[in-house]
């Protein structure tokens, strides 16, 4: 089986797909691709959009749906690693905005009264507990 | 029957405890077998990425990315603490705060500032107290964590890297070892050091579109969320797995306190059928 792929597609929370293909299609950046065995070492990202996996032997293909990410490819092998939700620039930059958003109200939400010291004894008196348990559960 | 009646009442709710710890130890055992099958699948993307990540930075020594470059100094210092949302779960959060702690007692012995981002409601509540400026926080992320909610939070941080406001990013989690071993840990993700990302496997280089920097700029990025990804998978892990072993302590313990609770029962109610017993006796010798 010298003309096969071996096609992975990762994304940081699950494996999507693994097997071998004699083709895959792929929506990259600069245009569609379609690459076959033997196919020099490329590395380039992915737009949103399907990636159609040519599977060995059979007639239809597999088709995946993928949010963006990065393509790389080997002779024997395509890896994409998946993106789990789109991205963009300004996508990226709306979230920032809303994390800091949550960080500022919690600041003027906070607890006022309540100072380092204070939390230092709670953790000391919590660690202290945990200690006694440990000897306790050594006995 | 002194006091008798107080004892079964107290007998009672220990054994409703119990049920409740029984229950809690049983929830955490379910989830933290999907909680560990969820840290496995995160492996190869991270392996993946770092070994493209290894292969780039090394075929472009020319391109030096901020996150690769050490500082000489490091003055400002960000940390991300990853814990729980929820309590229950033994010395879990409290054993990565401590060693948190401990690490910015040390940065600020150095002289450094440090800043903070909370993954986790445990933590978040505890650096405000503690009175580190929490730059960004995530909390309420479930048992089954999304990046998509951890990406505008990491960014900060990485921007902040980025444009020179803090000179070193570390994240303390607790790492799953096995069901009854945890270990809190606290490394650093920024600067990436070369040994982290470990020697590429080959010295071919790869044809670029559209080219290698925009490339190795977003991987390196996805690279470090993805290793906040995991530390956050295993903590959840770990998180169920502490809780697992901390109910079923409890609950033991609650079944010896039932044990000797039954036993002063019924030593109570041996005393007060002597004593009538004696009583009757003695009425009778009386008669």
């Amino acid at each position: 089986m010298a003309h096969t792929l071996q096609v992975n597609i990762v994304s940081a929370e699950h494996a999507i797909f693994s097997g071998e293909a004699e083709m895959v299609i792929a929506p990259g950046e600069a245009g569609e691709l379609g690459i076959l065995p033997q196919h020099a070492p490329l590395l380039t990202r992915i737009k949103p959009g399907t990636v159609k996996v040519k599977l060995v032997g059979k007639d239809e293909e597999e088709v995946i749906y993928v949010s963006g990410g990065i393509l790389e490819v080997q002779p024997k092998a395509v890896t994409i690693l998946a993106d789990t939700s789109i991205r963009a620039h300004d996508l990226d930059e709306a979230r920032v905005l809303a994390a800091k958003q949550a960080a500022e109200e919690a600041l003027a939400n906070r607890a006022t009264g309540q100072d380092r010291a204070l939390v230092v004894a709670e953790l000391a008196q919590l660690a202290a507990q945990l200690q006694s348990i440990q000897k306790l559960r050594k006995r | 029957m002194a006091g008798s009646k107080e004892i079964r009442s107290k007998i009672k709710s220990v054994e409703n405890t119990r049920k409740i710890t029984k229950a809690m130890e049983m929830v955490a055992a379910s989830k933290m077998r999907k909680a560990q099958e969820r840290m496995r699948a995160a492996r190869p993307y991270g392996e993946k990425i770092r070994s493209v990540a290894a292969n780039l930075s090394h075929a472009n020594p020319d391109y030096k990315h901020a996150f690769l470059q050490k500082r000489a100094e490091i003055k400002n210092v960000g940390v991300i603490l990853v814990t729980s949302d929820k309590g229950l779960c033994g010395g879990l959060n409290t054993n990565a705060m401590r060693l948190m702690v401990n690490k910015i007692k040390e940065w600020e012995a150095a002289g450094a500032k440090v800043q903070s981002t909370a993954i986790g409601n445990k933590g978040f509540g505890f650096l405000q107290r503690y009175g580190i400026p929490v730059v960004s926080h995530i909390i309420g992320l479930g048992d089954k964590p999304h990046l998509e909610k951890m990406i505008g939070p990491i960014k900060i941080q990485l921007d902040q890297f980025a444009e020179g406001k803090i000179d070193a990013l570390h994240i303390c989690y607790t790492r799953f070892i096995n069901t009854m071993k945890q270990e809190t840990v606290c490394e650093q993700l920024l600067p990436l050091t070369g040994e982290k990302l470990g020697a590429p496997d080959a010295s071919w280089d790869y044809l670029y579109e559209p080219d290698a920097k925009v490339v190795l700029d977003e991987l390196l990025v996805r690279y470090i969320e993805a290793v906040v990804y995991q530390a956050v998978a295993e903590n959840i892990a770990s998180e169920q797995s502490a809780r697992m072993v901390a109910m079923k302590s409890a609950s033991d313990n609650a079944k010896k306190v039932i044990g000797d609770l039954k036993l002063s029962y019924n030593k109570a109610r041996q005393a007060a059928i002597t004593k009538e017993l004696s009583e009757i006796v003695g009425g009778a010798a009386a008669v």
